[in-house]
């Protein structure tokens, strides 16, 4: 199973980032490989659709599934299109969270949340940006 | 002549002097804040005629689509995503660029169009009153402004704008010939007045200063604007009674004090704006 | 720890209510990510240790060496952001399709200033801030700069306190996620109360722990008292309930926080939800 989690750093031992959109880094692990590799966070320096872009990396690295803290309705609504699941982890190391995974003590998110009005707003979202 | 009312800061009072200024000069009143709408509280205008605004967005005709991702890449507002089933659109980021279509080998992007706010037109006496309202939830105003001020009635026209200085001011901005930059006299007021006050700069038109909830203790507006050498229009006080007239929905030049007081101002325009 | 500090509608009294927990807490830092009225910083003078331009958009520019003047970008552009070859930086939306129709390759899409991002040291604690250029547009990637500015120099139990971005769009998504603790301040009217509704439901959704403070209480009883009852439906912890005070309009003239004045009844209302506000934080964290 192929698993990208948020992460802080670019190794096992860096702490979880519990955003999503803007975490720094994906650490790309394999259960039987081991790890694979860390990627910079493009959705870190989108404007706007930060999830968005997160998740488009994500699909394209074609995981089975991500460990995140917290994560927007568009991004988990983009992973359950795309048949991959998502499980939610406080704050701890990367390699304890994938240990979890593995043990199947992580929770999976199966709903989403209410979408936070699609992005936008009477005030403060003024540009689209 | 459209003159386009700013503020800085937002809740100094910039729909109240908006609105009864258009009354007392018979210009009409265009509401920009499209996001907060709310001088048609006061003017509650009638004959309304309402009109949509679109705007568009791409639509994936699955048939040519060979998931390519073109178009997602391409998208500098993360509004298209593919997976490996299909394209998804994220129609509230997308700024209708077209840019997808253009990049599509396949001719599998057509465009339709969506609602995302309405444009109300009416009459109070003699005056137009417009507005332009952006649906709840929509992240992106200008359209809305755009539409509202691509066709605007003769005579003045007194553009009420967003507050601070976003790109929805400055949208608003380029239409207009003059401005008048409403502040209050405090700390924040001053500070906030200061960024309007290097926006306008940039449009080189005539504008000047009106001081809202004026407090006669406290100079520090005047100050900056003789430095700055910006024309004072004029000052409206602050009274509980004025904030009474106001909850209750109704203009305060109803009250003869500051009927006076915006008689003062409308002169003091002419003098800064050249009209008819 | 980080408390945010929020409001959905503007002039609620985000600032005077952030400030004031800032003043009232011992060990402190702020980010101020209310980026289109930063006003934050304006109470304490400060130095700024560190400056930094922050590239927050992306715009297109033309190099005239190449461009032949053919005006195909011209018709493409939907934003009628370029004229006789010259892009206008105001309209311009950096989506690139110019870009992508230029046929001598002369338009590309750079980096684009929209703010100076500053760390200021003052007495009461660093302040992580942004001043905005003119016509740019605050957006969630400032914010968690702004957010990761404060991070980078301050203890990791300093209580960092963000006077978050009014709305409740992307850029107060990024002042509210993974930080410990919101501050809802809310006013009892009817816009008020819708948008504390939705701001309340972003940070449900977020799995934040929500406080809630009505300020202005007094001056619709009726529908301070629907907030309430909403709050206590919806298992949100209210906090503080601050009266209509003159004093605040004082307090901003003369820059001093409104938890000076002695007398003051906001002050007194202030001070009395802040140590509310420390038990709930205290729950979290024990360590400071």
């Amino acid at each position: 199973m192929k698993i990208a989690v948020s992460s802080i750093g670019k190794n096992l031992d860096d702490m979880v980032d519990i955003r999503f959109g803007r975490c720094n880094y994906f650490i790309i692990y394999d259960t039987d490989k081991g790890f694979i590799k860390a990627i910079a966070n493009r959705g870190q320096v989108s404007g706007g659709g930060a999830g968005i872009a997160a998740a488009q990396q994500i699909i394209d690295e074609d995981v089975d599934a991500v460990i995140t803290g917290n994560m927007g309705p568009n991004s988990f609504n983009l992973f359950k299109t795309s048949d991959i699941k998502v499980y939610s982890c406080g704050s701890m190391k990367v390699e304890r969270a994938i240990e979890l995974l593995k043990e199947q003590k992580l929770e999976e998110i199966s709903q989403a949340g209410p979408a936070h009005a699609g992005m936008g707003a009477r005030r403060g979202f003024r540009g689209g940006r | 002549m459209n003159i386009a009312i700013l503020s800085g800061k937002g809740g100094t009072g910039k729909t109240t002097i908006s609105t009864n200024l258009a009354v007392m000069a018979g210009g009409n009143y265009i509401d920009c804040d499209v996001e907060e709408p709310n001088g048609f509280i006061f003017l509650n205008p009638s004959d309304l005629k309402k009109e949509e605004v679109k705007v568009d967005y791409p639509v994936i005709n699955d048939n040519n689509c060979t998931l390519c991702g073109d178009c997602a890449k391409v998208c500098q507002f993360n509004a298209l995503v593919r997976t490996k089933k299909n394209i998804i659109l994220f129609d509230k980021l997308c700024h209708s660029c077209h840019a997808c279509k253009i990049v599509c080998k396949y001719e599998a992007i057509s465009f339709k169009k969506r609602e995302i706010g309405i444009i109300e037109e009416g009459k109070y006496n003699n005056i137009i009153c417009k507005r332009g309202i952006l649906n709840i939830g929509e992240p992106m105003a200008v359209p809305v402004i755009k539409d509202v001020l691509k066709d605007l009635p003769n005579g003045i026209n007194f553009i009420d704008c967003a507050p601070g200085t976003s790109c929805n001011v400055v949208n608003s901005l380029s239409y207009a010939d003059g401005a008048i930059l409403v502040t209050e006299p405090s700390a924040f007021g001053l500070h906030d007045l200061n960024m309007a006050v290097n926006l306008v700069r940039n449009f080189h038109i005539p504008f000047g200063v009106i001081i809202n909830k004026y407090n006669p203790k406290d100079n520090r507006i005047q100050k900056y604007c003789q430095k700055e050498n910006i024309k004072i229009l004029g000052t409206i006080n602050y009274s509980r009674k004025v904030a009474e007239t106001y909850s209750s929905g109704k203009m305060i030049i109803e009250i003869e004090e500051y009927k006076k007081a915006f008689k003062e101002i409308v002169k003091n325009l002419k003098e800064v704006f050249p009209w008819n | 720890m980080e408390l945010t500090v929020i409001s959905g509608k503007g002039g609620t009294g985000k600032t005077t209510i952030a400030l004031s927990l800032s003043e009232l807490a011992k060990d402190v830092a702020k980010a101020d990510c209310d980026v289109d009225a930063p006003n934050l910083y304006l109470f304490h003078k400060g130095i700024d240790i560190k400056k930094e331009v922050f590239y927050g958009e992306k715009k297109a520019v033309i190099n005239k060496e190449i461009c032949n003047g053919c005006k195909t970008c011209e018709n493409i552009c939907r934003f009628d952001a370029i004229e006789n070859g010259i892009i206008n930086s105001f309209k311009c939306e950096g989506c690139g399709a110019c870009v992508l129709v230029c046929p001598q390759n002369a338009i590309t899409l750079e980096d684009y200033k929209t703010a100076n991002t500053y760390i200021t040291k003052t007495k009461k604690g660093v302040i992580s801030r942004a001043d905005m250029e003119i016509g740019a547009e605050g957006s969630g990637k400032l914010i968690t700069k702004l957010r990761q500015n404060i991070r980078e120099v301050t203890e990791d139990n300093t209580l960092i306190i963000i006077d978050g971005s009014p709305g409740i769009g992307c850029p107060v998504i990024s002042s509210i996620t993974g930080s410990d603790a919101v501050l809802i301040v809310t006013e009892p009217t009817q816009s008020g109360m819708e948008d504390f509704i939705r701001v309340m439901e972003l940070c449900n959704h977020f799995g934040i722990l929500t406080l809630v403070c009505i300020n202005k209480y007094d001056i619709n009883k009726v529908m301070s008292e629907n907030i309430e009852k909403f709050c206590e439906e919806n298992h949100v912890h209210l906090v503080g309930k601050i009266p209509y005070d003159d004093t605040v309009i004082k307090s901003i003239n003369e820059l001093k926080p409104i938890i000076y004045y002695e007398n003051s009844m906001a002050n007194k209302a202030i001070r009395s939800m802040w140590e509310n506000i420390k038990e709930h934080i205290n729950q979290i964290k024990n360590n400071f």
